[in-house]
């Protein structure tokens, strides 16, 4: 019982993602979307000069890290790789997956591109389907409004249980709105209760019947009802990420 | 041999997404393939009905790149064989 959760959490941050956390109160960000939907810019906007850039481990994929303050809170920004997906078709998926499943952030914003919201959708509920605190921002307002393209906001956020908010990331129209909510969440003001799919009878049986049987064998950080959706898949590179996430130092040390 | 019957005909023939020319679109009615690999197509946008556009070939013809959904996705041809279309008209 030597390490509390919380500083293991933070060597295994270290440790497999290559994250470096100043303080235990530092707030941990996700930046996840399809590719070219404005992520880096809204990453370099927050961080300005506060960034540092370098590869995820054993990956040649850029792994960008950095920080920001807002309302007296410090803010740890990762700007994950751009997928369609993260059910690990590639190495860039693999990375999103593995940050959002097992690195624990706080929050995770996903960035759409507006002008094609329903192919960005998908994203959104696979995150969703691992955690709760999830942000979306409908990003490329500009170009939606220039083709006529008018979202519905309020009825977005009611379907999908999240907050959303439109932004022009490039002029940072609408980024301000995007901090004051996730402030909210961070302070409990707000909860995200994102809308959770279920399946046909025959799999949630099979669900219920794996899930219990998980149950005791994972860390109950790690969201079990959609690990055991993986294995159902027969998805074994998830197997593979579980593996080495038992295996790592931070995590050995806890189970001591 | 060219006639309007069989021209009739063919239009109304399914071919797989490989054999789209360029710049023709058609409706997806649905996916040869399982597991990852369909999931692959499904989570890129190629879900039944919904619209996909031939924009242009690759050099050596293959990957080729298709507009899905408001992105272009270059696919290769072992994937994109794997996915039945029917051809839409243009007006
Ligand atoms: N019109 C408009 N352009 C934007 C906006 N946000 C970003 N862009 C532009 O969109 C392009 C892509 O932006 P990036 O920030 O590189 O996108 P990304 O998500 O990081 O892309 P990948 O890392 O390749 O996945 C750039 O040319 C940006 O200047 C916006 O709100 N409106
Ligand atoms: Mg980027």
């Amino acid at each position: 019982m030597g390490l509390t959760g919380q500083s293991s959490g933070i060597s295994l941050l270290n440790n497999k993602f290559n994250i470096t956390k100043k303080s235990d109160e530092q707030i941990v960000i996700a930046l996840a979307g399809n590719p070219n939907t404005g992520k880096s810019t809204l990453f370099n906007h927050l961080t300005g000069l506060n960034q540092h850039t370098g590869n995820w481990p054993g990956k040649t994929v850029c792994n960008a890290q950095g920080t920001f303050k807002y309302k007296d809170k410090d803010y740890l920004l990762v700007d994950l790789p751009g997928t369609y997906s993260i059910l690990a078709n590639s190495v860039e998926e693999e990375i999103a997956r593995d940050f959002i499943c097992f690195g624990n952030p706080d929050i995770t914003i996903v960035i759409t591109d507006s002008t094609c919201l329903e192919r960005n959708l998908n994203l959104v509920l696979q995150i969703t389907e691992i955690t709760d605190n999830v942000v979306l921002c409908l990003n490329l307002m500009d170009e939606a409004k220039r083709k006529g393209i008018d979202i519905d906001i309020k009825k977005l956020e009611k379907s999908l249980g999240i907050p959303v908010i439109p932004t022009v990331a490039r002029d940072g129209k609408g980024v301000n709105d995007l901090l004051f909510t996730i402030h909210n969440i961070v302070e409990g003001i707000s909860k995200p209760t994102p809308y959770k799919m279920t399946y046909d009878d025959s799999i949630e049986a099979l669900v219920k019947e794996i899930e219990d049987n998980l149950s005791g064998l994972l860390d109950e950080s790690l969201n079990s009802r959609w690990i055991t959706l993986r294995l159902i898949d027969g998805d074994k590179s998830i197997l593979k990420s579980i593996k080495e996430i038992l295996n790592s130092p931070s995590y050995e040390e806890r189970e001591v | 041999m060219k006639c309007d019957n069989c021209f009739e005909r063919i239009n109304k023939e399914e071919l797989t997404l490989n054999k789209l020319p360029v710049g023709k679109t058609a409706k997806v009615k649905t996916l040869l393939n399982t597991g990852i690999s369909r999931r692959r197509l499904l989570d890129l946008g190629l879900i039944p009905n919904s619209i996909v556009k031939t924009e242009r070939l690759s050099p050596s013809g293959n990957p080729i790149a298709y507009n899905i959904k408001g992105a272009v996705i270059a696919l290769r041809k072992k994937e994109s064989k794997n996915v039945i279309v029917t051809l839409l008209h243009e007006e």
